[in-house]
């Protein structure tokens, strides 16, 4: 049998293409990285405080729980969806998670886990089978889940306090100077990456973002996959809440307000594309270690209070959005 | 030989039409089957049959000499029946290999996806379609015949007994056809059936071995392709006479408009944009059909839409009855008498949720109003006549356009484009994608546009409407004419041995068909980088 010979491709002028389409890819994983290696340098030759061990344990741990959020953040958005009930849920899973203490470890880990996987497992369910909009679902998961919380809390009156010391061990027991989410965070964004990339479940991810109508074409299970992907996020919110409650010693109930918005910004500076079909583990850690390399940084200006890194932050959103505009029209001329 | 998938009698209805009638097709292994028929005449419904879409009211499906009923196109492409859309549907943004092995991939310790071996495996399927490509990049950066290779390659590879084709070629450069039609006969070969659905007639006689033509959701004939004439297949599509077709000819071009001279209505001087157009004069003279020949990204859309406004240029003019028009905006253009009807029906033309009135009145709004106030009863007016004159088949001006059949969202378009009274209309692939007896309709109206005095453009990629439709031919190439061909030269071997000549003379033997599909930017940038 012979196979026809001619050559399909853009081979002429490939040397060109290939090489500006492949500078753009770089860019489009990478961007977020070279920045923060960038900031971190400016950081260390402008402020004296700045580059030392402890300044940087400060962030990577502050950064932990927002990364563990981020991760499943990650993987809804590749999917073409967004999910923004995770701020609700982290808190959530913190107040459950104290409340939950004074009958034991288990009991702290289990409850808000098993809480935030039903609330998950219910929007994935009606985001996969109904077709509704995620945006839309998740909202009314955000509304629901804070108003679950208040109602547990007495509309926040009531603080949880962990009084067993072997669930705050969690947050708080360090390993070479750093806490212990910090490994958890490391190991999920490890394992999340071998997920994402070397398993049929993260290929099924990418595809569905990609093209929802032809990966059902191709065989890949839409609905059951959907539904995965809401689960994974909504645990990992509810995990971030509870190691932050073993931190902290209590359920904090006005923290996380927002904190969805914070995971979505990590992610998009990260790399991963807003419309869904393109990103990845690394770029998320970048953008959520980026954030907190920001605030750092703003923090060593001794007149520019906290408040101004949400407009740094926004503004460097901003340009990553029209960045990423740019790279992927010179990506689709070349 | 017993056939691998067969319909007995299918008849399938929808609210209001019967879409087949008892239609019956057997198709055997090894064989490549020809499906056609006019839009509207039951050929999607079939193909939706056979795939699982749609369950049929009554009749008979059977696959494997056993009665069949796919429920999803999963559960019958399981089954072995793969269908390769108009659209390639493959997920653009991940890899090559990822997409042809999506479900597949070669797994290693743990169960964990071995990308080396993936990417091995992927060159190697795909060296078998012609296609040699960085398995490693996206789909997207890959050409769209290549990106067609590669859900073909996909289709074979989960064991196929049979591929439907729908309209395969409509995006194809004639060299990517070839090399389809070279992968389409290895699959006869290894005794794949093909059922393969197209409103190009010469290819169906290259590649097809019998053919079934369905007409109003009934089977008109089903037999040998050889032994049927193309002006006998084209007369059981229409439904019309044999010697009708004759009289009047594959085309229904008249050329009994008088041939114009005189000034040119509009003038484009060196129009030139960085990698698309490289200083192309193109003039047209009221009542003279000019038609823009070349291969796909050699500058002839972005010609048009420059003229139009619709794309910026870098340098250039346009001139309308001698007056220079303002750049880079169609506002400009349609006040001066420039219309442009775009290629892409669907994204650029028609407004789907709208209803027919609506959209054949929007452009000429402006000159429907007082003091910003639309007149309804203007509008109506203007509506009517261009329905009647168009014969737009819709069940009232009130339907939305999106129910319409693509011939009559078209005619539709040209109505809109007419009713700002034009002083010249920029026609791209008029009559792409629309059934046998609305291209005839569109080609008369283009004659008689001409008759009037209109100034026409035409684009067109079937040489032979080319040919007949148009006074005057310009041959594009990488964005700059490359030729003119007048009168009794206007021939479909001339126009080819233009475009072969000056590419023969620069390419020198190199391959650049990839690099034209790809793209006309692509074209552009490789003359100012070369």
């Amino acid at each position: 049998m012979t196979s026809p010979t001619m050559n399909l491709t853009d081979q002429p002028s490939a040397n060109g293409s290939a090489r500006r389409e492949r500078t753009g890819r770089v860019l489009q994983q990478h961007g977020a990285l070279m920045v923060l290696a960038l900031l971190v340098i400016v950081g260390s030759l402008a402020f004296d405080s700045f580059a030392t061990a402890g300044n940087a344990a400060s962030v990577v741990v502050s950064s932990s729980f927002l990364a563990i959020i981020a991760i499943g953040m990650t993987f809804v958005i590749i999917s073409g969806g967004i999910d923004l009930s995770v701020g609700s849920l982290f808190v959530l899973g913190g107040v459950l998670a104290a409340y939950g203490s004074q009958y034991g470890t288990a009991v702290a880990l289990l409850l808000p886990l098993t809480v935030c996987g039903v609330v998950g497992l219910a929007q994935g369910l009606i985001i996969a089978r109904t077709g509704m909009a995620p945006f839309i679902v998740t909202l009314a998961g955000l509304l629901g889940v804070r108003g679950l919380m208040l109602a547990i809390s007495d509309e926040g009156a009531t603080t949880f306090l962990v009084r067993d010391p072997a669930f705050a061990a969690l947050g708080q027991g360090d390993l070479l100077g750093l806490t212990y989410p910090v490994y958890v965070t490391a190991a999920l964004a490890l394992a999340a990456m071998v997920l994402l990339q070397r398993t049929g479940f993260g290929q099924n991810v990418y595809a569905i973002g990609g093209n929802e109508q032809a990966a059902a074409l191709m065989g890949v299970p839409v609905a059951r996959t959907k539904v995965l992907v809401y689960v994974m996020s909504a645990l990992l919110a509810g995990l971030a809440g509870v190691l932050n409650a073993a931190r902290l010693s209590s359920g904090v109930t006005i923290l996380g307000i927002g904190l969805e918005l914070d995971a979505i910004s990590a992610v998009v500076i990260g790399g991963t594309l807003l419309t869904g079909g393109a990103g990845g583990i690394t770029g998320t850690v970048a953008g959520v270690l980026l954030l907190g390399v920001i605030q750092s940084l703003i923090n060593q200006v001794g007149n520019l209070t906290s408040a101004f890194q949400q407009v740094v932050s926004g503004a460097f959103l901003a340009l990553v959005v029209v960045a990423q505009r740019l790279l992927s029209k010179a990506q689709r001329l070349s | 030989m017993e056939p691998v998938l067969e319909a007995k009698g299918i008849s399938k209805s929808f609210p209001g039409v019967l879409a087949l009638d008892g239609v019956s097709l057997a198709l055997n292994p090894g064989e490549v089957h020809a499906l056609v028929g006019e839009n509207g005449a039951g050929k999607s419904t079939l193909i939706k049959v056979f795939t699982g879409v749609y369950r049929p009211d009554g009749g008979e499906l059977r696959y494997l000499g056993a009665p069949a009923a796919f429920g999803t196109p999963l559960e019958a492409q399981r089954a072995g029946i793969s269908t390769i859309y108009q659209e390639v549907n493959l997920v653009p943004m991940m890899s090559v290999a990822r997409n042809l092995l999506l479900g597949r991939e070669p797994r290693g310790r743990f169960g964990v996806i071995d990308a080396a071996r993936m990417y091995g495996a992927a060159e190697q399927v795909l060296a078998g379609y012609g296609v040699d490509a960085d398995v490693r990049r996206p789909l997207r950066t890959l050409g769209v015949g290549a990106q067609q290779m590669v859900a073909l390659a996909r289709a074979v590879s989960v064991d196929a007994r049979v591929v439907i084709m729908d309209e395969p070629t409509s995006s194809l450069e004639p060299r990517e056809v070839e090399t389809l039609f070279g992968v389409i006969r290895r699959l006869r070969e290894t005794g794949i059936a093909v059922i393969y659905v197209s409103h190009r007639l010469g290819e169906l006689y290259q590649v097809c071995d019998r053919v079934t033509v369905l007409r109003d959701g009934r089977l008109a004939h089903t037999g040998e392709l050889a032994e049927l004439p193309r002006l006998e297949l084209i007369s059981l599509m229409l439904g019309r006479e044999l010697n009708e077709v004759k009289a009047e000819g594959v085309t229904r071009f008249s050329h009994d408009h008088a041939l114009a001279d005189g000034e040119p209505v509009v003038e484009a001087r060196g129009l030139a944009r960085r990698h698309v157009l490289n200083g192309v004069d193109v003039s047209v003279r009221p009542g003279e059909v000019v038609g823009l020949g070349g291969l796909l990204g050699a500058g002839r859309t972005e010609t048009a839409k420059a003229i139009a406004g619709a794309l910026p240029i870098d340098g250039g003019q346009v001139l309308v009855a001698g007056l220079p028009l303002r750049g880079g905006s169609t506002t400009a253009a349609i006040r001066a008498g420039v219309s442009l009807l775009p290629e892409d029906r669907k994204a650029e033309g028609i407004i789907p949720g709208l209803s027919v009135r609506e959209n054949i009145a929007l452009a000429a709004l402006p000159s429907l109003a007082k003091a910003g106030v639309v007149s309804e009863a203007k509008i109506d007016a203007v509506v009517e006549i261009f329905m009647r004159r168009l014969k737009i088949k819709a069940a009232s001006p009130g339907q939305p356009v999106a129910e319409l059949s693509g011939g009559n969202q078209q005619k539709v378009l040209l109505a809109r484009l007419l009713a700002v009274r034009p002083k010249v209309v920029l026609l791209d692939e008029p009559t792409r994608g629309i059934d046998v007896g609305a291209k005839a309709e569109v080609q008369a109206l283009i004659d008689e546009l001409a008759g009037e005095g209109l100034g026409v453009l035409l684009i067109s990629s079937d040489l032979g409407e080319l040919v007949e439709g148009a006074d005057r031919v310009l041959v594009l190439r990488e964005g700059a004419v490359v030729g003119e061909l007048a009168g009794a030269e206007v021939t479909e071997e001339r126009i080819m041995a233009t475009i072969a000549e000056q590419a023969g003379a620069e390419q020198a033997g190199s391959d650049q068909v990839g690099a034209e599909q790809a793209g006309s930017e692509q074209a552009g940038a490789e003359q100012s980088g070369g």
